[in-house]
């Protein structure tokens, strides 16, 4: 009687699943009420749901999920930018980058202790900026300080990145003495950690950084950029002012490394930022994007010469003519620029990087905010409106 | 990479072994090698074909196949594929399918303004590096909950458009109508979940359409769905794990990056299936924002569910402000990091420049820079030198030291451009003015700095170059 019954069974399983028939002949189902009970027919699909009942619960067996979480053997260093009063500083606070343990928002894996920020981006004089920057800051473009200014205020900026472009001898050649007041004027302007950059020019900046590293002795800012052709001045200077190197390579993995390693023979490695160039969307974005993902990759998995927090100089980004040309075919450029470089910024965020430096209000708030919510569980009482930003 | 590496010794075994020439490495060893880096396919070996070489073939086909499933929507063609992944890191090999992009229209919406985003969306063309920019789809969504008004815009999207089709609906009874209608092109079915996952499962079977697992937030409960609606005969799914902002993108982007672990890895094939992302859901949390607002974010989110992996991406309208960034992106990530955009270095020749008056110009071998300064001046009568900056923009270029004073004298001595005009003057691009210097010091020629976008090459030179030094040598055909 139990196998007749078990045959039953499968026979009734096969036929609710559709691919089966049921015969039955000289068969007399006298019980009043006919329990199938599955729990002992493993290997069978489960089928309950298919009986029509409105009451009962699809059948649906939780065989529930193992998230594939690894643990990864290095780890990225901390880096601490700006100091404050107790700290031998005048900052109103420090941000610290850096510490992550896992990829970037791998939040199954582990929660990292710093949140990536965002730095406003001025300049010594006005470079050709898009109309929607313009619009944002208004007059205070005319003086660095106002806008430096403007970008704490208005636009709650976490740091300042000031580049001295006219310094360049092909531009204007301003004098590093002239830089320097202008840098000093700046600690004053405002209380956020700085970042200061030179022009580009080797030369130049090899003479200017230093100085400017002198003049904000204490302050622990991020020094601007120090290249395989140029790093020994600006390591020299961070290492007798106690101020962080931003060690820049061009989108390659080797020379990043290697820049590091040479930095290193001067500098405690917390004292080091890289930067792997962030080529703007469209026009090289992706080589930007895979050196950073192996760049973090490699730090995770140990090697201790790519350890170091990455920086990216977003603004990259207006480079491409989708963001800034005027055509009605395009749509509107006051929401098209912004978002071609709050996009540049997603895909680095996702890369690994830990300090954006931006141009855009807009763009800013929105990575902030998206920073927010994924790495510190913030939820936005109302749908936020990101388009109001810098309007 | 795989957990099970696969190696080119693993597939020649089951080749031929002929060497018969019919491909193009022309060695059964060759071709191996290729198939293992995914350049060619299987069907690009004619022998295997051959009857008798069917189970190496069968061999093969499941050696080959990708961890995350390949399913294709839609018929004819604009059919699309989505899925078919190796890796996790573009830069392991390659993404395969790009994300595919489709639009949303609701049974509640207004006859032509149905019509007008179909047509949006299947117009929808932008040109970069050689070929033309798309869009994939079109979602047609069941808001009125009734069958009627569903299956009438199904039918109405399907006679506009030969685009392939998703049908959205929680009801079976909805989806059934809309199959009856567009079925043999293959819509995606979205979705099945908790509460109506048997009934899809069905449909999808009867059908032979693909079919949506969603469930929002959880897991587990859509490997759980996966298994049971596999375990019913169906092959071809996609999972929508579900999209929100706020603290909720924290579980959408986790778990698009823990399926994706978990399917490529080959650990656990259930969840070995292409992923979709729907932001479109974000207006149906709208408050009274402009469409602006929601457009902003809606194409955040993308942006970030494109690069964690989603497959398929379904947003409300193709606004070009909103989506070009995403459209770009997902081109950026899916191109073969193998091969580099980039053109070969050398000189060009526009027109028939002549050796007293014509203007030499310089940009970069960035695919992209070369195509959109081919456009602007392709009517000119001018020389063009293509300098070797590995593939890199000139303002990239710039800045990586990859476009420098050396590479400029390179270029200048190997195209032999001296030889071809008389003047002494080289125009380099605006976004390499501060390289001026450097250049005049290594080449020896003057240096104009030109415009910093393309566009504005012929004005520059009206302006710069005609009756200053030089007659209208470079003038417009």
């Amino acid at each position: 009687m139990e196998n007749e019954q078990d045959a039953l069974i499968r026979s009734l399983i096969k036929l609710l699943a559709g691919d089966g028939e049921l015969e039955l002949e000289q068969v007399t189902l006298t019980a009043k009420e006919l329990t199938i009970s599955l729990s002992d027919l493993s290997g069978f699909p489960a089928i309950t749901g298919l009986v029509p009942s409105p009451a009962s619960k699809p059948g649906l067996v939780d065989i529930g999920y193992t998230p594939p979480a690894r643990s990864y053997p290095g780890k990225i260093r901390e880096v601490i930018l700006g100091s404050t009063r107790g700290d031998g500083g005048s900052r109103v606070k420090s941000v610290t980058i850096g510490g992550a343990s896992t990829p970037p928002f791998h939040l199954f894996e582990g929660t990292d202790p710093h949140s990536p920020v965002v730095a406003g981006s001025v300049f010594d004089i006005v470079p050709p900026l898009p109309g929607p920057v313009k619009e944002s800051f208004g007059d205070a473009l005319l003086d660095p300080c106002d806008w430096a200014k403007a970008w704490v205020d208005r636009y709650g900026a976490d740091l300042i990145d000031l580049d001295l472009i006219s310094t360049d001898p092909y531009l204007k050649d301003t004098p590093v003495k002239r830089a320097v007041n202008l840098v000093e004027d700046l600690l004053q302007a405002v209380d956020v950690p700085l970042i200061i950059g030179g022009s580009g020019n080797p030369e130049k900046d090899a003479k200017l950084l230093p100085k400017v590293a002198e003049v904000c002795a204490g302050e622990r800012i991020l020094l601007s950029s120090a290249t395989m052709n140029m790093w020994e001045p600006v390591a020299k200077a961070a290492q007798e002012y106690n101020h962080v190197v931003l060690a820049w390579s061009p989108i390659d993995i080797n020379q990043a490394k290697e820049l590091n390693r040479k930095l290193m023979g001067y500098l405690p490695p917390d004292q080091i930022i890289m930067d792997p160039t962030s080529a703007a969307l469209g026009y090289g974005l992706e080589y930007s994007f895979s050196v950073m993902e192996r760049i973090r990759h490699a730090g995770l998995m140990g090697d201790r010469e790519l350890q170091c927090p990455m920086a990216s100089g977003t603004a990259n980004s207006w480079g491409a003519r989708e963001a800034w040309k005027r055509d009605p075919e395009l749509g509107p450029r006051e929401y098209r620029g912004p978002l071609w470089e709050t996009t540049g910024a997603l895909a680095f965020l996702l890369a690994g990087i830990d300090l954006f430096i931006m141009v855009h209000p807009g763009g800013a708030r929105t990575i902030e905010d998206i920073v927010g919510w994924l790495a510190d569980g913030i939820n936005p009482p109302t749908f936020p409106d990101f388009i109001g930003v810098g309007h | 990479m795989t957990k099970k590496k696969l190696g080119p010794m693993n597939l020649y075994p089951l080749l031929p072994r002929t060497n018969c020439g019919e491909c193009v490495p022309k060695t059964c060893m060759g071709f191996a090698v290729q198939l293992c880096e995914r350049g060619l396919t299987l069907a690009q070996c004619p022998p295997l074909a051959d009857p008798k070489f069917q189970i190496g073939l069968e061999k093969l086909e499941a050696l080959l196949a990708p961890p995350v499933q390949e399913v294709v929507i839609g018929r004819g063609e604009r059919e699309v594929r989505v899925g078919g992944q190796l890796v996790m890191h573009r830069h392991e090999l390659r993404y395969f399918n790009k994300t595919a992009i489709f639009t949303t229209v609701d049974d509640t919406m207004a006859g032509e303004d149905i019509a007008s985003r179909v047509k949006e969306t299947s117009s929808f063309a932008y040109p970069y590096i050689g070929h033309t920019l798309r869009l994939d789809g079109i979602t047609v969504r069941s808001l009125s909950n009734d069958v009627d008004t569903f299956q009438k815009t199904v039918e109405m999207v399907n006679g506009l458009t030969g685009m392939p089709l998703v049908l959205w609906s929680a009801d079976p009874v909805i989806i059934s109508a809309g199959l009856e209608t567009a079925g043999e092109k293959r819509p995606l079915i979205y979705a099945a979940d908790e509460s109506n996952w048997e009934q899809m499962a069905e449909l999808a079977n009867h059908s032979g359409c693909p079919l949506a697992v969603h469930a929002d937030g959880n897991v587990g409960t859509i490997r759980s769905l996966i298994s049971a609606i596999s375990d019913r005969g169906v092959k071809n799914l996609l999972i929508d794990p579900g999209c929100g902002f706020g603290e909720t993108l924290r579980g959408t982007l986790d778990n698009m990056t823990m399926i994706r672990t978990s399917g490529i890895s080959g650990d656990d094939s259930l969840m070995g299936h292409p992923l979709i992302g729907s932001p479109v859901t974000l207006w149906d949390l709208r408050n009274s924002l402009p469409d602006e607002s929601i457009r902003w974010m809606e194409s955040c989110l993308a942006s970030m569910m494109t690069i964690r992996y989603a497959d398929l991406m379904i947003i409300r309208d193709p606004s070009m402000w909103s989506t070009l960034p995403l459209v770009v992106l997902i081109n950026n990530l899916y191109n073969d990091p193998r091969k580099p955009v980039s053109v070969e270095p050398g000189l060009r020749v526009f027109g028939t420049p002549d050796p007293v008056n014509s203007p030499v110009l310089i940009t970069s071998n960035f695919a992209l820079t070369y195509f959109t300064v081919l456009s602007d001046i392709e009517k000119l009568n001018c020389y063009l030198l293509v300098a070797d900056t590995e593939g890199l923009s000139v303002d990239s270029a710039v800045a990586g030291r990859k476009f420098n004073a050396q590479k400029v004298a390179d270029i200048i001595n190997s195209s032999g451009i001296s030889n071809k005009v008389t003047h002494r003057t080289l125009i380099i691009p605006g976004l390499a003015a501060r390289l001026k210097g450097d250049i005049e010091d290594a080449i020896k020629w003057d240096v104009m700095v030109g415009p910093r976008d393309s566009a504005g090459i012929p004005g520059y030179l009206k302006e710069k170059w005609e009756g200053v030094d030089h007659k209208p040598g470079w003038s417009y055909r």
